[in-house]
């Protein structure tokens, strides 16, 4: 077999490994839910159809209370989010604060959700950070106000929890989607004719951006519905969003709870389809009304105050974040630290010192299975994006999709599918089922972060190789790998904070037996213990932080001597 | 040393017909073809390199001699290819660069030394180890046509191989490139939109137009 043929055959076979790896466990997880939701499960005597799992899920009380939570908190928060992040893009897109908060946006979504939720609860809690800063001298409070954060039955700290998270993952996702719709040059033409800055932008450019954010958008609402860890930690309890429930019947030890549980899947996953039905009709509602809005010439439309409004909001919510996660810091190092002090004085590394043992074994399992699904994801993507380069045309539209199916689907109702197939074929729970679980969500992230620079990448270049005789091959390691390298790491990083990031593929696939600082994390934020639970969400804010940094160090000194390779010089 | 013969080649874009073309490139003859945007010129080029986009479809042969080399992939062409970026990879230094081409004949220490020969003969000895990046546009040039010759192409096509240089450098590095490509008795195809680009490579001149362009040899316009 000749080399050329080689790469021809690699290149031909990843992308279909890569479809293979995002749609058979989505796929083949919903229908594995599915079966046991109408009573069909052998393995527990399940044997014949029924609606009973149906009728014992609606039985249940507050049922509908968890259901209209999930709906409501999922699509509050990511119209929230979006709304901030429009603003924000409109009033502030290539000026110097936009830039700055450019550079800030990898490491801000690679913040796992749960040390993020974490912290927030840290942050605003009676007992927190802000309250503190307030007291006695502001509020006149001596002991711990009574409200409920986290916790309170609106959803309110949820909501918060979500929009903090998803406004860097969409603004990110806006990037690459402003060159796209060539933002720039929609912005000069509508400046040109006299629009301000929003009015431009809104009027200008989101037509053409808004098409583009769509897939994104509805990810962040399939997430933000079904979400299990920040809902845990941040989320009501009586009742709880209704995938905390499901996981909570999935692992009760009455096996027969398990046909409930898989109907409540299926009911996670017809919330989250009526959610993306609702939000796709408001889509159709608001471009139908703002029509006639974009035609009317009006050149502004409150611009000052809505810029202000946006700078605020924007700075109020990475501030939160920052704030959130100093608060972490503080309490994992924190004695005693009664309230209302500010600062736990003095600060001690008892805390750290008494978790050491304890930390081992859940950083290297983090560590392994987040380098091996990275390790998947990368080749896997390299190879569709090395494909689709080869045939010189875009992404197809279902192929796109296909991208987006493991940030669709809920994950409680494919993965719980997959567990009910695994132990229907006898597959034991463990570390390759958890790699392979993390890949499928990993994937994506690696894909999206990735394209644009691939895609972007002078074919000249390729092409000079070639014409100096080069293979295929060669032309691949020794030209679009180097070229490649600072983003290819970046990408690598983005997936690996993901895969840290990870609660419920570790829980479920791993049946407890693979434990990562994330599981603890969350584990222990429903406890009481502050301290421990700040050093295991510092240290799923940490691993990430490492990857980015060699993301960030690597080419660096790979390209010391190379000024057109150094990162930042564009 | 081979001709290069381009036997009743045909473009098309969809169903509209760019270009249609018969004709043969003497050993160091450099053939210009100028013509507005848009007529296939650099689409010509792509099909000869191996590069052709899927939007295109060509008929008819390309011929090193009597070797059909249209249906080899690119790489065993034996095609040099100069853009108008000198496209010098960033992360090789200019050695890397030249080494990056070299046909692999011989111990390292001679291929080596041929890369210090390559570079003596245009005073750039000294710039071996150098960032392509601290060049400036016509040392960039130069290396870009040096390594281009190491490669031991058969034919060149040299796509505006001048246009982004300055005024004062461009007589001198395209007199330079028309010298070599003589020397090495390369046929030479060169698209350029620059009057004097053709006049100085002192061979025939295609122009094709924006209708369906037909050209033979007997369609050319002869320069002295």
């Amino acid at each position: 077999m000749t080399a050329g043929v080689a790469y021809r055959l690699v290149v031909g076979v990843l992308p279909w490994l890569t479809i293979a790896l995002l749609s058979v466990p989505v796929v083949a997880g919903v229908l594995g839910a599915l079966a046991p939701a109408f009573g069909w499960l052998p393995v527990l005597g399940g044997e014949r159809l029924t609606l009973a799992p149906w009728r014992q899920l609606f039985a249940v009380p507050g049922i509908v209370d968890m259901a209209r939570l999930s709906l409501v908190t999922g699509l509050v928060s990511a119209a929230l989010s979006l709304g901030l992040v429009v603003l924000f893009l409109g009033s502030f897109l290539h000026t110097p604060l936009y830039r700055r908060i450019q550079r800030w946006l990898s490491p801000l979504l690679a913040v796992p959700h749960a040390a993020a939720a974490i912290g927030l609860a840290f942050l605003l809690a009676p007992s927190g950070w802000v309250v503190r800063g307030l007291s006695p001298w502001a509020t006149g409070w001596a002991y711990p106000p009574d409200y409920a954060f986290p916790g309170d039955a609106w959803g309110l700290s949820l909501i918060l929890g979500l929009v903090v998270k998803e406004v860097p993952f969409l603004l990110l996702m806006s990037l690459a989607a402003l060159v796209q719709c060539q933002a720039r040059e929609r912005l000069s033409v509508a400046r040109s004719l006299g629009y301000r800055p929003l009015t431009a932008f809104l009027k200008g450019v989101m037509p053409g951006l808004y098409p583009l954010l769509r897939l994104p958008l509805y990810a962040v609402i399939a997430f933000a519905t079904s979400t299990v860890d920040v809902a845990m930690i941040l989320g009501p309890t009586t009742p709880p969003p209704l995938a905390v429930a499901v996981v909570g019947w999935l692992n009760d030890p009455t096996l027969s709870m398990r046909f409930m549980a898989s109907a409540g899947a299926m009911l996670q996953l017809l919330l989250t389809l009526t959610a993306l039905l609702i939000w796709w009709t408001l889509e159709r509602l608001v471009a139908r009304v703002s029509r006639g809005w974009c035609r009317d010439g009006r050149r502004q439309c409150g611009d000052r105050w809505l810029a202000g409004m946006a700078w605020l909001a924007m700075r109020t919510v990475l501030g939160l974040m920052m704030a959130a996660l100093a608060g972490l810091a503080l309490w994992s190092v924190a004695g005693y630290w009664p309230f209302p002090a500010f600062l736990p004085w003095p600060p001690i590394a008892h805390n750290w010192l008494n978790a050491a043992d304890d930390l081992v074994a859940p950083v290297w399992q983090s560590l392994g299975v987040a380098l091996a699904a990275t390790l998947v994801s990368v080749v896997l993507v390299l190879g569709a994006l090395e494909s689709e380069t080869q045939r010189r045309r875009p992404m197809r539209p279902w192929a796109q999709l296909i991208l987006y199916l493991p940030l669709l689907v809920p994950s409680v109702a494919f993965l719980f599918g997959l567990v009910m197939m695994q132990a229907q074929m006898g597959v034991r729970p463990g570390l390759g089922a958890v790699i392979i679980g993390h890949a499928v969500f990993v994937l994506p992230y690696v894909f999206l972060s990735l394209a644009e620079s691939y895609r972007r990448l002078d074919p000249r270049w390729s092409q000079q190789a070639r014409s100096l005789g080069a293979g295929p091959w060669r032309v691949f390691w020794r030209v679009r790998l180097p070229l490649l390298l600072t983003p290819l790491l970046t990408a690598a990083a983005v997936g690996f904070a993901v895969s840290i990031g990870q609660y419920l593929p570790t829980i479920l696939l791993g049946a407890g037996r693979v434990v990562t600082v994330t599981t603890e994390a969350v584990s222990l934020a429903s406890g009481g213990d502050r301290r421990l639970t700040a050093i295991y969400a510092l240290l799923q804010l940490l691993l990430p932080a490492l990857g980015f940094m060699l993301a960030m160090l690597v080419p660096r000194y790979v390209f010391r001597r190379r000024r057109d390779l150094l990162p930042g010089t564009d | 040393m081979a001709s290069l013969r381009l036997d009743d080649i045909v473009i098309h874009q969809g169903q509209h017909r760019l270009l249609s073309l018969d004709t043969t490139v003497a050993p160091g003859e450099v053939l210009t073809v100028m013509g507005p945007s848009g007529v296939g010129k650099s689409t010509l080029l792509a099909f000869i390199a191996g590069f052709l986009s899927p939007a295109f479809e060509a008929q008819g042969c390309v011929l090193l001699d009597a070797t059909r080399i249209d249906t080899l992939p690119a790489e065993q062409r034996h095609v040099g290819l100069l853009f108008q970026d000198p496209l010098l990879f960033p992360h090789l230094d200019v050695a890397g660069n030249l080494a990056f081409g070299m046909v692999r004949e011989g111990t390292r220490r001679q291929r080596r030394a041929r890369i210090h020969d390559a570079l003596s003969s245009v005073g750039l000895e000294a710039f071996a180890g150098r960032d392509p990046a601290t060049l400036s546009g016509g040392q960039k040039a130069r290396v870009a046509l040096l390594r281009v010759l190491l490669s031991k192409p058969r034919a060149m096509l040299l796509d505006e191989p001048f246009s982004k240089l300055d005024a004062e450098r461009r007589g001198e590095i395209r007199h330079w490139v028309f010298e070599r490509v003589r020397d090495h008795r390369l046929p030479t195809l060169m698209v350029t939109h620059d009057e004097a680009d053709a006049q100085a490579a002192g061979g025939r001149i295609l122009r094709l137009t924006e209708r369906d362009t037909v050209m033979g040899p007997t369609d050319k316009e002869e320069r002295a």
